[in-house]
């Protein structure tokens, strides 16, 4: 039998049976959509954190005040509280190292600023100029915190978007005034809305000079000092450098952790990429279950069409014709199935897409191409067994059956 | 030259601990272009002999030349060859798939066969005309009558030239105008030189062939001739 032939008789034949052919068709849809939304999550987290990441800048060296024995990074260090201050003088001496590039002290803690009697709790955060460069910000309106000495308490701010909204609804925000804590500090920059950076969102900050943030919050320690090296290459020498300087200003005591940008990300990815594997082999249980399925619909098809099997003989099948026949019905159930899923799998992700913007819910190829794979051969592997049924069969009986 | 010669044929179902001998000791030679009736009592083995006339089921001891070839010893596939290019068949509950339009249940055969489409359109459209199947191509089997049902598994069974065309009570579910009608065609084919056997329980039917075989218990009791000039209106 011409192949066209035993395709189209196959697919006569499923489409004799609408019901069983598109519940079965429906089953192996919803295993290949799984895979697709699922990974598309996974993914999509992934995604999602690196793109956080790297919004922080590029060629990022972070220092940490405190010691975790591996060195690696454990996002528990974020709140290791400080054994030996970390000072602007230290982040100083980091940016007369050779290999970087610039470097910023970083202060922060919660505040109260009130504009015109309006009162509102805010996160300042204390840093010198190259932290506009460092994070890649763009100013809005005005300008950034001036490049000059850090021990100054400049009584200045620059805020973020959303802040200037809040407390200067429809009215320009640089030039005008507003307390910090006990502070009266004037406004000279408001920066572009962003979003972005890890939890803290930078439209609600409030950047002030850190020597000023440090007298605001009575204290002398640092939260971080963020190191941008010259370039990619430098990151690890960057790295070295500043751990042997910092243990040196510090007597000796390695009581800062080191952490690069690439260091964290890589572990993030890692850890991501594998949860996302982990969600595709959960889905791929579906496609098991929808293989059965087809399985079972083929040794139905079968049973109901015994004395058809018995036709065909009588007609001058060859085992193998049958065999194939029954083969490429199973393949098709499988086939459409995985296209069906496949475009529901987009569409849903489609969706996701649309109700959460920012986040990048993109099924990765390899797990699109695995569940479309994974699909067609459990379809066919599981179509062997009733195929084989339907080609052995014995036609005499087959006929009588009826 | 005989188109079949059977020798020493035994067919045996074990049933439990009995033996059933569906067939036995059957000797047995028909020639080309022969009108055969087989008849006999329910159970006699008529289906069983016309199952291995056709190639769907195996002797356990004897021997079968068809066309001079022994056919016994042949694969499963190649039984199949020949089933495909030398063997009609024509049931009683005609058979068609129920799915496929009069038109492609007549092409069924040759689309096993491997026949190119083209060919298979051209003699679909004969034997359409000829059956009188017309303007029944595209119709599903129930859509059609039993009579046209039966035309249309006939076309089926003389699409691929057979030599041999075998019915089992061809119109057991026919009524008796349909039946006849159905006869006059399969003997119209017989009278183009297709060799006919059909298994009748119909005496007047069966009175119509050339020849008529008496099966008792598996074995053939009598078979006897019509003088050739008989006519077939009877
Ligand atoms: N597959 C089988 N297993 C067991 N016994 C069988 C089988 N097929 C046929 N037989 C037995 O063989 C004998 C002949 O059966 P067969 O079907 O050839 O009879 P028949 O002459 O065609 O009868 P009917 O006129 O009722 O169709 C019967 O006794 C039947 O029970
Ligand atoms: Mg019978």
């Amino acid at each position: 039998m011409r192949t066209r032939d035993v395709l189209r008789f196959a697919r006569d034949a499923g489409a004799g049976y609408p019901l069983r052919t598109s519940l079965s068709i429906l089953a192996m849809a919803i295993g290949v959509a799984a895979v697709v939304v699922l990974t598309a999550l996974g993914d999509g987290a992934r995604r999602y954190v690196v793109a956080q990441f790297t919004s922080l800048g590029t060629n990022l060296v972070i220092v940490i005040p405190g010691r975790t024995a591996t060195g690696g990074f454990n996002p528990a260090n974020t709140i290791t509280r400080t054994p030996r201050d970390l000072t602007v003088e230290d982040a100083a001496a980091v940016l007369r190292l050779p290999g970087v590039q610039r470097a910023s002290p970083l202060a922060a803690g919660n505040s109260e600023i009130s504009v015109g009697g309006r009162l509102r709790e805010v996160l300042a955060i204390g840093v010198a100029q190259p932290y506009v460069e460092i994070r890649n910000f763009q100013l809005q309106q005005g300008t950034f915190i001036p490049d000059m000495d850090w021990s100054r308490t400049l009584p200045v701010a620059v805020i973020g978007a959303k802040l200037r909204e809040e407390l200067f609804p429809g009215q320009a925000a640089v030039g005008q005034f507003m307390r910090v804590g006990d502070r009266r500090v004037r406004i000279i920059g408001v920066l572009k809305p962003s979003g972005q950076g890890l939890g803290m969102n930078t439209d609600e900050l409030v950047f002030l000079p850190v020597a000023l943030a440090q007298a605001l919050f009575d204290s002398n320690t640092l939260f971080r000092i963020l190191v941008e090296a010259r370039s990619r290459n430098h990151i690890e020498g960057v790295k070295q450098e500043v751990a042997t300087l910092l243990k040196a200003r510090h007597g000796g005591e390695e009581d800062v952790t080191v952490i690069t940008q690439d260091a964290m990300l890589a572990t993030f990815d890692k850890l991501l990429r594998a949860l996302t594997a982990a969600v595709a082999g959960i889905a791929a249980i579906s496609l098991a279950v929808a293989g059965i399925l087809v399985m079972n619909v083929m040794l139905v098809a079968v049973t109901q069409r015994t004395g058809e099997i018995g036709l065909l003989k009588a007609l001058g099948a060859e085992a193998r014709t049958i065999r194939h026949a029954f083969l490429a019905e199973a393949g098709m159930l499988s086939l459409f199935g995985a296209i069906a899923g496949y475009l529901l799998g987009q569409l849903a992700t489609f969706a996701l897409r649309q109700a959460y913007p920012a986040y990048p819910a993109y099924a990765p190829d390899w797990a699109v191409a695995a569940a479309l794979v994974t699909a067609l051969t459990t379809g066919l592997l599981f179509g062997i067994m009733p195929a084989q049924r339907a080609a052995r069969m014995d036609p005499v009986q087959a006929l009588m059956k009826h | 030259m005989a188109l079949i010669e059977l020798a020493g044929i035994e067919r045996v179902f074990r049933l439990g601990d009995a033996d059933v001998h569906a067939l036995a000791g059957i000797d047995l030679s028909i020639d080309s272009g022969e009108y055969v009736a087989i008849m006999g009592q329910s159970g006699s083995g008529k289906s069983t002999m016309l199952n291995l006339l056709g190639l769907l089921d195996r002797p356990n001891t004897g021997t079968y030349h068809l066309e001079g070839r022994d056919v016994t010893t042949l694969s499963p596939d190649e039984q199949a060859a020949v089933r495909s290019r030398r063997i009609g068949f024509v049931f009683q509950s005609f058979h068609l798939v129920p799915r496929l339009t009069a038109a492609e249940n007549i092409a069924l055969p040759m689309s096993l066969a491997g026949i190119p489409p083209a060919e298979r359109d051209r003699r679909v459209a004969k034997a359409l005309k000829d059956f009188g199947l017309d303007n029944r191509a595209d119709h599903r089997p129930d859509e059609l009558s039993g009579g046209q049902r039966q035309r249309v598994a006939i076309a089926r069974a003389t699409i691929m030239h057979p030599a041999l065309l075998l019915a089992d009570e061809p119109t057991g579910n026919l009524d008796r105008a349909t039946g006849e009608e159905v006869i006059h065609l399969l003997e119209t084919l017989n009278q183009s030189g297709v060799t006919l056997i059909i298994v009748t329980h119909d005496h007047n039917l069966g009175a119509r062939a050339a020849r008529h075989l008496v099966m008792e218990d598996g074995r053939l009791t009598s078979d006897s001739r019509r003088p050739a000039s008989a006519d077939f209106s009877s």
